[in-house]
């Protein structure tokens, strides 16, 4: 209990003693923490989008006239049997008139008469479980017999994927090097502070003071320090993103935004934590070298 | 309680600073450590506290070998021996009261205790009344005395001194010596180590002198030693300086 009081009582002392040097390192972790928070939010972002257009792409089976019904049949199965395949569904030249007539709106009166002689042919619409599967489904389908011809976003497909695995990576990797550099800061400060008060250390080890308490409030004050760091952060990310999602949402309402539900919190509660972690890794790699008195 | 048996270090830099030491302390007594700087005397008590390990030869402190102790049994062994140093190394952010205390907080001894034996050990050292003044407030003699009450608040077995009136007056340095004497005759082992030739031959104890490296004399009472001029012409040279 008294050795509790102890160690609170010195990490806050050293904390008000070396005030500006505490403050810059909160602040590092404050920025460096909140970028790390904002690129994860960008990250779950563009994986969210990622899902949407993927969940979006379709592949379009044009078929010849003149199919019977069995033919209709085995065509669907073996469409259906494909890797990847999640949904097939049958479009007849009706539907697809229909459909048509609806995203004409007002000037659907172009189509007029065409009911009687219908030039749509009949269609597969399929749906693959990931978006680097439709060339796939394309291709095997457009060999099969019975089909006239296939249809679906070249190249958009293929450059989303591209995209979406190159700012997964970044994200990635921005994240291991933002944390490199907040422990590295961390621990600076923790070593000049243990730096400036290496006589107390010294006196400390000849009094018969064992490593465990001239290490704890150093370690207490990097967490500390990790800790104040990241709940401002965590609060900056809060605030920061509801505004850019109102911006986001007002401009551009049919893009998927995740929202400030549990995943998000979820984040905040982990950069919290992170910033704990590095508080703590920061100050243990730069007390190990000095115990040795 | 304390032993060297063929006890040799040698510093990495292949300096060699004790060799063949053999020495014998028993409880309760006095002991002087003289000879020139150089000698090896702060070798030999950092031995004691275990700051360095013997290349070869052992040292036993009650019926341990200190070189054997594990790492974290070394605050342990520190805990048994009071240290007081040439330099005092007191913290001058602390009160007096502070830097004693410190002694025991560093050891987890509960409040109560503390509120207790720190007057009690200022008050041993004649240092009640500046119990809240900061060590630069205090003249070299009075922080000496904070360094000594804070090495025996633990009621250390043996108190170990490196050159304690080094920076010192003459008439202080008695004051420290008689500190030293009062403090053994209470029970606790004292080990002195120190150049002040005249003291050392005015006061009547176990002298152990160390040259180069080896323990060249060993000796009750007053010595008489050959290169010095003798314990007058020392004092004189002091008092002039």
């Amino acid at each position: 209990m008294r050795a509790l009081k102890y160690y609170f009582r010195e990490a806050l002392l050293s904390i008000a003693r070396n005030s500006w040097l505490s403050l810059a390192a909160v602040g590092t972790v404050t920025v460096s923490l909140f970028i790390l928070g904002f690129s994860l939010l960008v990250v779950m972002n563009v994986n969210r989008l990622a899902d949407y257009l993927e969940s979006s792409v379709e592949v379009s089976i044009f078929l010849k006239d003149g199919l019977t019904g069995q033919q209709l049949q085995d065509l669907q199965n073996r469409i259906r049997a494909l890797p990847g395949v999640v949904e097939v569904q049958f479009i007849s030249k009706k539907q697809a008139l229909e459909e048509m007539k609806k995203n004409l709106g007002p000037n659907r009166g172009l189509l007029e008469g065409l009911e009687e002689d219908n030039p749509l042919p009949d269609a597969f619409r399929v749906r693959t479980q990931r978006a680097d599967q439709v060339a796939a489904v394309a291709k095997e389908a457009a060999s099969l017999p019975g089909v006239e011809d296939v249809r679906y976003g070249q190249g958009v497909v293929e450059r989303l994927v591209a995209v979406t695995r190159w700012v997964r990576l970044a994200g990635l990797a921005s994240m291991a090097l933002i944390g490199a550099a907040a422990v590295f800061l961390i621990s600076t400060t923790i070593r000049l502070s243990v730096f400036s008060r290496q006589r107390e250390i010294g006196i400390m080890k000849y009094l018969g003071a064992t490593n465990w308490f001239v290490r704890f409030p150093f370690l207490l004050e990097g967490m500390m320090l990790g800790l104040a760091g990241s709940a401002l952060a965590a609060l900056l990310v809060h605030a920061g993103y509801a505004a850019v999602v109102r911006s986001v949402t007002g401009a551009m309402p049919f893009i998927p935004v995740v929202g400030q539900d549990q995943a998000f919190f979820a984040l905040l509660g982990s950069l919290v934590a992170l910033g704990l972690l590095v508080g703590a890794a920061g100050s243990l790699i730069s007390i190990r070298r000095f115990l040795n008195v | 309680m304390l032993r060297f048996y063929g006890v040799c270090k040698e510093y990495p830099n292949g300096a060699k600073a004790l060799e063949d030491i053999n020495l014998h302390v028993r409880k309760g007594e006095f002991v002087f450590l003289v000879g020139p700087t150089g000698a090896g005397k702060t070798t030999l008590l950092k031995l004691i506290f275990r700051e360095e390990l013997p290349t070869r030869g052992q040292v036993i402190f009650n019926g341990r070998n200190i070189a054997r102790l594990r790492p974290r049994e070394v605050p342990y062994l520190r805990r048994r021996i009071g240290i007081v140093f040439q330099d005092f190394r007191l913290l001058p952010t602390k009160t007096v009261y502070e830097n004693v205390a410190f002694a025991l907080e560093v050891t987890g001894t509960s409040g109560r205790e503390i509120r207790r034996r720190v007057p009690e050990v200022l008050r041993l050292v004649g240092l009640e009344e500046k119990m809240h003044a900061f060590p630069a407030q205090l003249s070299g003699g009075e922080q000496q005395r904070v360094g000594i009450a804070r090495a025996i608040v633990n009621n250390p077995p043996l108190l170990v001194a490196d050159e304690p009136t080094g920076n010192l007056d003459p008439n202080t340095s008695w004051e420290i010596m008689d500190l030293f004497c009062r403090i053994n005759a209470a029970g606790t082992t004292v080990i002195v180590a120190t150049h002040a030739w005249d003291m050392v031959g005015a006061m009547d104890k176990r002298v152990v002198v160390l040259e180069g490296g080896r323990i060249t004399r060993d000796d009750y009472g007053r010595v008489a030693l050959p290169h010095t001029g003798g314990p007058a012409g020392r004092r004189q040279q002091e008092t002039g300086g």
